[in-house]
């Protein structure tokens, strides 16, 4: 036991040497979550602000000028007045509004009959823009109607909408748990299936297995170091998102630091399975970006909602570890420690570590063929 | 032989050198194609903001012939199906806690006789925050389906109705959008990897000497190394290309070449980049941060995810230097709205700019990084 | 306990190649290793000696037969195996970015060295390897002899109960290597440490007390260094060749004999040579009224001996005009190479201080120096692979570095270690090299038909060059670097780790460039290659000891028909001990 503390000792010091002599590996832990959190804080937003909007006003009736006034000091709208549609039409060709409102020459005549019409043309390109400017407008027009005189009497089912969970509404709510999935894998899987792939592309392993050391304990010793250099990672985001972007953690950060261990347990464990498999840097980058840093962005729920795929890739989104812990922090986040949902989703992260570091475990052997 | 020819034979071989290095490692051939196809499917089905049959529990405290007919005209959408039926309002919070359903709607004890009594009856939709795009959707789509159902009961229209066109996309499929961004983000994933690996390898590998000694101008060793990831582009875009527009069948409005053109120059600035990064790495572990530190906020700022106009306007700037930004949006607009090469001329400016700044630098590192 | 620390009996060893096919790397292999001493296996590339090693090591499983090592099967008893022994495989896999003191101190910790133990052994190590003032330094910063001998300090750090050594002085210089020797002969006296070697110096496996020959995986001969001496007693004689004719020349016509000589090798300023069996005198001496004296024969004479006897297909000659030796062989007076003043400095380090010299149109000029001289460093300053800092240089006219593009055409370059394009073809290498050299078409099927045969790579064009033998790749290098008839080659080390049969063979393709007119710039490790040179340099510290022919260098140590070895550590030694000591 005694020789064993001392090779980790060795070999992890050896690690941290290595760590400090290359700062590139740094710039991952540090550099990469501060960037990525002001990114994602400042710049991500899925909040519509500020539509460029183009009102054509071709009744000029006050009625008609009160039914577009919502534009008018709006958050969401920034309208341009323009007198013709056809004028309108050649802005939004040129990207210079994203929708245009247009109020019908006889749209005051055709209100008193309850016929009459608001044209919206939107810019489709960005279809989701598009989903929620529909939205926006719908409402406002509904709303405007119920101040009418005379609306809002008779039997009508009304919309009370509520969101739970995200109280400001915001987006960024939204994105920076799943960033700080994404620093995790990045740091577990890639870093790792590199550092490890160049120690057998460099033959540093052939010395290194005629000594008394285990197999076991060249794992260990490659874990250890980049599990600390993650988990500085997931703590600037925490810091960060607490104090710069006033994201609640509402559940126990405990539990969310155990998770995180846990899942970093997972990453590393397929960084390593990689690079024992390729042996080669090259192949070892290859592949980590494809299998694991690539689907950890699209298939985990990080942006798109894995509830509205088709089944199959439901399925393969579930076989992936991303998703289950990205449930994770996002409930722990914003909902709270929900006991029922963790002890599932976290014991099936510690399956999945279990499986991968055994794996790696199991495939590292003191050979060289 | 003169010089033209002697350039045009060296960089015939140095091009066939490259590929054929690329070419006769099946791991490395299978990297190339197999993902890019495997994951162009997937990511074209995950790429998506719409709701499409989506989760939600209903909680029927009415237990009335209106509160079924509601539940049914929600049901009746392709964007719900009612994942579970409540008893009472505690159960709510878990079934939305867990994420199994996307929202849930509570319809009161008094919803059918408040409509009976002509009063309005409210009816609450509970949507998880956590998921800020999905919670948007499901009211608005709801508020839309209520609204719809409120006018077929009455009889009565409502007295303006919004008559929405949208051009490009009448159905607003957000897929529509995002598989052209994936045609763009995959290769350019690969390109950049691809370029940036190339390189540092060769100096790992000793080789990158030889070729130094040999009588090639820096230029075409360059376009030599520039070669095989902009082919690997090319092939990567044309599959997903393939799939968008065979499997998913988002209409292409464009013409190929234009598109192909728009391609090129994003492939280049894209190889380019890459090319730089090789050229002062000492070795690909560096590459491999390096890609990484630059390829994510690059993503994040190409306008995919959200729109580059939502952005505040120093990060707005900051996307002059993104090619991902200028080369999606070229490909989208290609692709969706059939723009000709006049019309988006100003998009390739920074496009070349990228290419032709980040290719010098390359270039000229070649022979200045060797001490 | 065991008598024998290693035990083979009947070992095989097949691997796998591509499509079902298999290589017997060992065939049904006896060796034993007794307690105590120093062990030799010698052998041409492909013998199987790393495999071997690798098989003691536990490493790799046998496909057949037994192996113990330490009286453990090496399979079950692997681990143990394992730790009770100490291995430097050929390439030790030290850290780069770890600094010497680090690298050692990570496998003191490793094998459980005592903390007290430490810096007595520490300091003994560093001092024979004269590491002791680089402890600071990073190991990717050391020159590759230093490389190599910290990779033996790592090894040594505690007393196995055996030491693998894997070709530990690959690139060493001789002034190192014997250091490297004493430091083995005194752990195996102090010790009682029991050494199995691999290596390519016969003075080395002389060294040992017992030497075991293997070919192709299977065993020549074994028994004592005066055991394998007598193979070839009674067949060796020296000659010396004309006055002012270079040695190689004399050397070439013999070694072409194949019908009456075994072996020919400058040395000593004469030429030594092995007869064949039964055959009484060499015609070509006789022809040319050239005595032979009868001399006693080394250890490489009988390893060389024994290697014709069962190599089946051995290179045939050089294929040239009949005339070629006789005609050329001279240098001109033209100067191909100028180099005044030549100095370079990374940050306050100056790695060449000074340097001037000449080399002429045909002439063979060596660069030799002990590790970290600034050979490499001139070297690459001479190829326009690095911008000197000050000073003049001029090659075939130009300064490389900043010469443009088309300058570069007549030069060739062979790098010290393989740097061609593993994952292609034999063909698919020398075409990209023909191309990219310039040739026109025509012209470039013809020279790869050429230089496909003068270096015989015929039955290997579609093998993948990553998987050629050792012998196969450099022959490649050559081909590749000589595609475009340069008029200056410059070699870095290229018979590091090459079999004596193998650079028979590459000298021989030396003399018949250099008589073409080729000139030929070459660093080398093994100073009894310099013999082959007209002029050689010795370079230590960054600075230039001694420049001139063989002879001449000879002559100014009053040590005619010396060893080169002795020579070039003479002029080390005499240099530092003036305190121009290593920097």
């Amino acid at each position: 036991m005694n020789g064993f503390l001392r090779r980790m000792k060795a070999l992890i010091h050896k690690e941290f040497l290595q760590l400090s002599r290359d700062s590139s590996s740094l710039l991952l832990g540090i550099a990469l979550p501060i960037a990525l959190i002001l990114i994602i804080g400042y710049g991500i937003s899925l909040d519509i602000r500020n539509i460029p909007t183009a009102v054509v006003l071709e009744d000029a009736s006050p009625k008609a000028q009160d039914v577009v006034s919502f534009v008018n000091g709006s958050a969401y709208f920034s309208p341009t007045y323009v007198t013709s549609f056809r004028e309108a039409e050649a802005m939004l060709l040129n990207r210079d509004v994203r929708v245009i409102i247009d109020v019908p020459p006889d749209f005051t005549s055709k209100l008193a009959t309850g016929e009459a019409t608001l044209r919206v043309v939107l810019d489709g390109v960005e279809a989701a823009t598009a989903m929620s400017t529909q939205g926006y407008i719908e409402s406002a027009v509904s709303s405007w109607l119920l101040r009418q005189p005379g609306a809002g009497s008779g039997a009508r089912i009304a919309l009370e909408s509520r969101m739970w969970y995200n109280d400001a509404n915001s987006s960024t709510w939204f994105f920076l748990p799943g960033l700080i999935m994404i620093i995790v894998t990045i740091i577990g899987i890639m870093l790792t299936a590199i550092v490890m792939a160049r120690e057998w592309e460099r033959g540093t392993f052939e010395s290194l297995f005629v000594t008394p050391v285990r197999p076991m304990e060249l794992v260990l010793a490659k874990i250890v170091p980049y599990f600390c250099v993650a988990l500085l990672g997931v703590f600037i985001c925490l810091f960060l998102s607490r104090f710069l972007f006033e994201v609640p953690v509402v559940g126990s950060l405990a539990v969310l630091l155990g998770l995180t261990m846990i899942y970093l347990m997972v990453a590393l464990g397929i960084g390593l399975v990689i690079s024992t498999v390729t042996k080669s840097q090259f192949l070892a980058c290859q592949s980590s970006m494809l299998v694991s840093f690539l689907p950890s962005v699209v298939l985990s729920g990080f942006v798109f909602d894995l509830r509205s795929t088709p089944v199959v890739v439901q399925i393969i989104g579930n076989v992936l570890p991303f998703s289950h812990y990205l449930t994770c922090l996002r409930s722990l986040f914003l909902s709270g420690t929900n006991a029922g949902l963790l002890l599932k989703q976290g014991g099936l992260l510690l399956l999945y570590g279990v499986f991968f570091i055994g794996a790696a475990f199991t495939m590292t052997r003191k050979k060289v063929e | 032989m003169n010089g033209f020819q002697l350039f045009l034979q060296q960089l015939a071989v140095i091009c066939r050198k490259e590929i054929l290095a690329i070419w006769k490692d099946k791991a490395t051939r299978l990297i190339i194609v197999v993902p890019c196809v495997i994951l162009g499917f997937l990511f074209g089905y995950a790429a998506n903001y719409n709701l499409e049959d989506a989760p939600y529990a209903l909680l029927d405290q009415s237990h009335s012939r209106e509160s079924a007919d509601l539940a049914a005209a929600i049901e009746a959408t392709p964007f719900f199906h009612r994942h579970v039926t409540l008893q009472n309002a505690s159960q709510i919070g878990r079934y939305l806690d867990d994420g199994e359903v996307v929202m849930a709607v509570s319809i009161p004890p008094d919803f059918a006789s408040r409509l009976a009594k002509g009063e309005t009856a409210p009816v609450q939709v509970i949507t998880d925050g956590r998921n800020t795009m999905i919670a948007g959707q499901a009211s608005s789509y709801t508020a839309r389906i209520i609204s719809r159902y409120n006018a077929r009961r009455t009889g009565r229209r409502s007295p303006v109705t919004v008559q929405t066109r949208t051009w490009f996309n009448p159905n607003q499929t957000t897929r529509w959008f995002f598989l052209p961004g994936i045609i763009g983000l995959l290769s350019f994933a690969q390109v950049f990897l691809l370029s940036g690996l190339s390189v540092a390898r060769e100096r790992e590998e000793g080789t990158f000497e030889q070729i130094l000694v040999a009588p090639v101008a820096p230029q075409v060793i360059l376009i030599g190394k520039a070669v095989p990831p902009l082919i690997v582009g090319f092939i990567q875009c044309t599959i997903l290309f393939l799939i968008s527009r065979l499997w998913f069948q988002v209409p292409f409005a464009g013409s190929v070449v234009t598109f192909y053109v728009a391609i090129f120059f994003y492939v280049l600035s894209s190889t380019g980049l890459g090319l730089t990064l090789s050229s002062i790495s000492k070795n690909m572990q560096q590459v491999l941060v390096y890609v990484i530190v630059t390829m994510i906020p690059m993503a994040l700022l190409s306008g995919i995810i959200t729109p580059v106009s939502n952005m505040p306007d120093f990060l707005q700037i900051l996307t002059y230097a993104d090619p991902l930004r200028f080369g999606l949006e070229l490909i989208r607009r290609i692709y969706l709205e059939g723009l000709t090469l006049g019309q988006l001329a100003w998009n390739f400016v920074p496009l070349i700019v990228i290419a032709a700044v980040s290719l010098s630098t390359a270039g000229y590192m070649f022979r200045h990084n060797l001490s | 306990m065991e008598e024998y620390i290693i035990r083979a009996e009947q070992l095989n060893k097949v691997f796998p190649l591509k499509k079902g096919q298999t290589v017997e790397a060992l065939k049904s292999l006896d060796l034993t290793v007794k307690q105590g001493g120093l062990t030799a296996i010698i052998g041409p590339d492909g013998a199987g000696k790393t495999t071997f090693m690798r098989l003691v090591a536990g490493l790799m499983r046998p496909t057949g037969g037994r192996l113990t090592v330490l009286g453990l099967d090496s399979v079950q008893g692997a681990g143990e195996i394992q730790t009770r022994i100490s291995y430097m495989p050929q390439k030790f896999g030290l850290y780069e970015d770890l600094t010497v003191q680090e690298n050692m101190d990570l496998y003191a910790d490793l094998h459980g060295v005592p903390a007290q133990t430490r810096p007595a052994r520490f300091d003994k190590l560093l001092t024979m390897m004269g590491l002791e003032r680089f402890t600071g330094r990073l190991a990717g910063k050391l020159s590759g002899g230093m490389k190599q001998k910290l990779g033996l300090a790592c090894t040594l750090v505690r007393s196995p109960e055996l030491l693998l050594l894997d070709e530990p002085t690959v690139g060493v210089d001789p002034l190192s290597r014997r250091e490297l020797w004493e430091i083995l002969k005194e752990f195996v006296r102090d010790e009682n440490l029991t050494v199995l070697v691999n290596t390519a110096y016969m003075n080395e496996a002389a060294l040992c007390g017992q030497v075991y020959v293997l070919h192709k995986g299977a065993l020549l001969a074994h028994g004592t260094p005066d055991d394998l001496r007598a193979i070839a007693a009674g067949r060796c004689y020296s000659c010396t060749p004309p006055p002012g004719e270079p040695t190689r020349i004399l050397q070439a016509h013999l070694i072409d004999d194949t019908d009456h000589v075994v072996d020919a090798v400058p040395k000593g300023g004469d030429v030594h040579f092995i007869l064949q069996e039964g055959v009484a005198s060499a015609p070509y001496l006789d022809a040319h009224g050239i005595a032979a004296r009868p001399v006693a024969s080394d250890l490489e004479d009988g390893f060389m001996v024994l290697l014709h006897r069962a190599e089946t297909e051995i290179l045939p000659p050089v294929e040239e005009g009949d005339d070629v030796l006789d005609k050329g062989g001279r240098p001109t007076d033209k100067v191909s190479i100028t180099v005044r003043d030549l100095v370079k400095k990374f940050g306050d380090f100056t790695a060449v201080a000074h340097t001037s010299f000449e080399v002429h149109e045909g002439e063979v000029f060596g660069l030799l120096g002990p590790n970290g001289a600034g050979k490499t460093t001139t070297f690459k300053m001479l190829c326009g692979l690095l911008p000197a800092t000050s000073g003049f240089l001029s090659v075939a006219g130009v300064d490389l570095h900043v010469a443009r593009t088309q300058a570069r055409a007549n030069v060739g370059y062979v790098a010290q270690k393989f740097s061609l394009y593993g994952n292609l073809t034999v063909r698919d290498n020398l075409e990209f090299f023909a191309g990219i050299y310039g040739l026109p078409p025509k012209r470039r099927r013809e020279r790869i038909g050429q230089v496909v045969r003068e270096f015989f790579l015929e039955d290997r064009l579609d093998m993948r060059a990553g998987d050629l033998p050792g012998g196969y790749k450099q022959r490649l290098s050559m081909a590749c670097a000589l595609m475009h008839e340069p008029k200056i080659l410059f070699l870095d080390e290229p018979t590091s780790g090459i079999d004596p049969l193998t650079r028979r063979n590459f000298w021989r393709q030396i003399t018949s460039l250099a008589a073409k007119g080729t000139t030929i710039i070459i660093t080398t490790h093994f100073m009894e290659e310099a013999e082959y040179c007209d002029r050689f340099m010795i370079q230590d510290n960054g600075r230039m000891l001694a420049i001139g022919a063989p002879s001449e260098i000879r002559r100014q140590l009053g040590r005619e028909g010396a060893d080169m070895d002795d020579i070039f550590m003479a002029i080390v030694e005499q240099a530092r001990a003036k305190g121009e000591g290593p920097a």
